[in-house]
């Protein structure tokens, strides 16, 4: 189970420049992939690359290929893509149907509209809710939720369709602590006991520190540097590209910089605290 | 984590039993009138509506009057429906004004305002013409206060109605709120950079200016991230979507409706013929 984007590159409909250029990158099933990168790298235009919806629903021009098993997403139909390849965006209230009255049926939507048995229904509505430990607003209108909430309520509603790719456009970006890290369990969950493979875009670099199994730098529509986690987040070079690095990355920084210990003893250190 | 099923409309149960959906799901309406089917409510509005303005002379208008008076009561609807009687006093004065002044070839005047006259003719034109208006009105009003939206949109899809149509409905009437509640960010966002919306006539229609622009580029915008979301949700699959709602219907209610359907079309054609008993 891979999704693969090879030399992919992207120019929305009556744009002049690309908003990606020849991005390489492979996402297996059980694996996290965070993407970072500064306001306007193009992370956004690759969430909506990767899912398949560019360009088969937002119009422009793909080369290369992006492939889900080895068939082309753009030979792929706006639901059989949805059921394959789960996409949270930035804007959580532009992503809920405006039509449901509760959250349950807001999670309800996307089942209901594969014509599932209503016993199915009920049953993923149930583990979404569950999963995102938002089984008491089940009964809230959606239009009168919190940021946070509407937030929690998008992915449930996401993971309701049970995808077997996640793509998550700042999928934490109006939670708390608390939230991000119910958020980061959860996804967790999925990665350990249904393989969902998923591709995360996040500014909170501590959240990918932890999650992800791999990270890609991108600026301006290209791939800057991708590798292990640790690695690519440990990198100096990522505060030139505007990314924050995660707090672990910044406390060693100090300390060294201090020269109270050496990044080895510091690397230790960080170790036995998170323990 | 594959889906379990896929896309595959011969798999899917779109029947409607509701099992294990939660209470506040189902929503089951209570009353003696709120409870009767939307569908139902729905033609009795729409057979008024036709009486209305179909049927000639006072029987018409005055008929659906008293059903629309009748159902108000029932259904304890009474206090809010004035709202929509005092909303209606700008456009019944106005009918009432133009035909009572104003109706073409009437020479029966009654009495004369400066260079007007009101006619005999006129006022009666008039007074028919506001009542039709008035029934229609307030047999729309009764529908809307006592048929939840969702209620409505529930039982359209449950009889059939393509997925679009619905959500075009339920899209377009959950709009007008949203678009209500944008129109105060954006006002009160332009109050903050200094744009006084407040006082004078002509102050108010520059603030008009900066707030259609947002409000109308934010709504196409919203149209545009709107569909891109619907179809991550699998808004386009082929399959028939599964019903979640049943609101309760019987065969009382179905021959209610074509009593209704079928005998306000006639009462309308025998009006048109001149055969209408009643004046």
């Amino acid at each position: 189970m891979t999704l693969r984007l090879s030399a992919a590159t992207y120019r929305y409909a009556g744009a002049r420049h690309n908003a990606l250029d020849d991005i390489d990158l492979e996402l297996s099933a059980g694996s996290v992939l965070g993407v970072v990168g500064p306001n306007e790298a193009g992370k956004s235009t690759l969430c909506l690359v990767a899912s398949g919806l560019a360009p088969v629903v937002v119009a422009g021009q793909l080369s290369g290929s992006v492939t889900i098993d080895g068939r082309e997403t753009i030979a792929m139909r706006p639901h059989e893509l949805a059921q394959r390849c789960g996409i949270l965006f930035q804007d959580s209230q532009a992503q809920l149907s405006g039509t449901a009255s509760t959250v349950f049926e807001e999670l309800a939507f996307g089942p209901r509209n594969l014509g599932l048995p209503l016993r199915t229904v009920i049953e993923r509505v149930e583990a979404s809710l569950e999963a995102l430990g938002i089984t008491g607003l089940a009964d809230r209108d959606p239009t009168r939720l919190s940021g946070g909430q509407a937030q929690l309520v998008a992915l449930g509603a996401i993971l309701a369709l049970r995808p077997d790719f996640l793509i998550l456009d700042e999928p934490t970006s109006q939670l708390d602590p608390q939230g991000t890290r119910m958020v980061g369990e959860a996804l967790r969950l999925l990665v350990r006991e249904h393989r969902t493979a998923i591709l995360v875009v996040e500014h909170k670099t501590a959240l990918l520190d932890q999650l992800a199994d791999r990270v890609v730098l991108i600026d301006e529509g290209r791939l800057v540097s991708q590798g292990p986690t640790t690695e690519v987040l440990s990198d100096p070079a990522l505060a030139q590209h505007g990314v924050e690095p995660p707090p672990r990355v910044r406390v060693r920084s100090a300390l060294a910089a201090a020269g109270l210990v050496t990044p080895r003893e510091a690397d230790l250190l960080l170790a036995e605290l998170a323990r | 984590m594959r889906s379990d099923h896929g896309s595959d409309p011969s798999v899917a149960d779109p029947g409607g039993a509701a099992g294990g959906v939660p209470a506040y799901v189902l929503r089951v309406p209570t009353g003696a009138y709120r409870s009767l089917n939307p569908f139902t409510k729905f033609v009795i509005a729409l057979s008024s509506a036709i009486v209305a303005f179909g049927v000639r002379g006072w029987t018409g208008p005055l008929s659906v009057l008293a059903l629309t008076a009748a159902i108000a009561v029932v259904a304890g609807v009474t206090r809010s429906l004035r709202r929509f009687v005092l909303a209606s006093i700008p456009l019944v004065a106005s009918i009432l004004l133009v035909n009572a002044f104003l109706y073409p070839g009437a020479t029966d005047v009654l009495f004369t305002v400066g260079p007007f006259a009101a006619t005999g003719t006129g006022v009666t034109v008039a007074l028919q013409a506001t009542l039709r208006v008035v029934a229609f009105a307030l047999s729309v009003a009764v529908f809307s206060l006592t048929t939840a939206t969702d209620d409505f949109l529930a039982d359209l899809e449950h009889r059939g109605t393509g997925r679009r149509l619905t959500f075009v409905v339920g899209s377009a009437i959950g709009t007008i709120p949203a678009m209500a509640s944008r129109a105060v960010e954006i006002v009160e966002a332009q109050r903050a950079r200094g744009l006084d919306t407040e006082g004078s006539i002509g102050r108010r229609i520059r603030g008009i200016v900066p707030l259609a622009g947002p409000m109308v580029f934010g709504a196409l915008s919203e149209v545009e991230e709107r569909t891109v979301a619907l179809e991550a949700r699998a808004f386009s699959a082929p399959a028939r979507r599964t019903v979640m709602r049943v609101l309760p219907d019987d065969g009382p209610q179905r021959a209610l409706r074509w009593f209704l359907g079928l005998g306000s079309i006639v009462a309308v054609a025998a009006s048109i013929a001149g055969r209408f008993p009643l004046p």
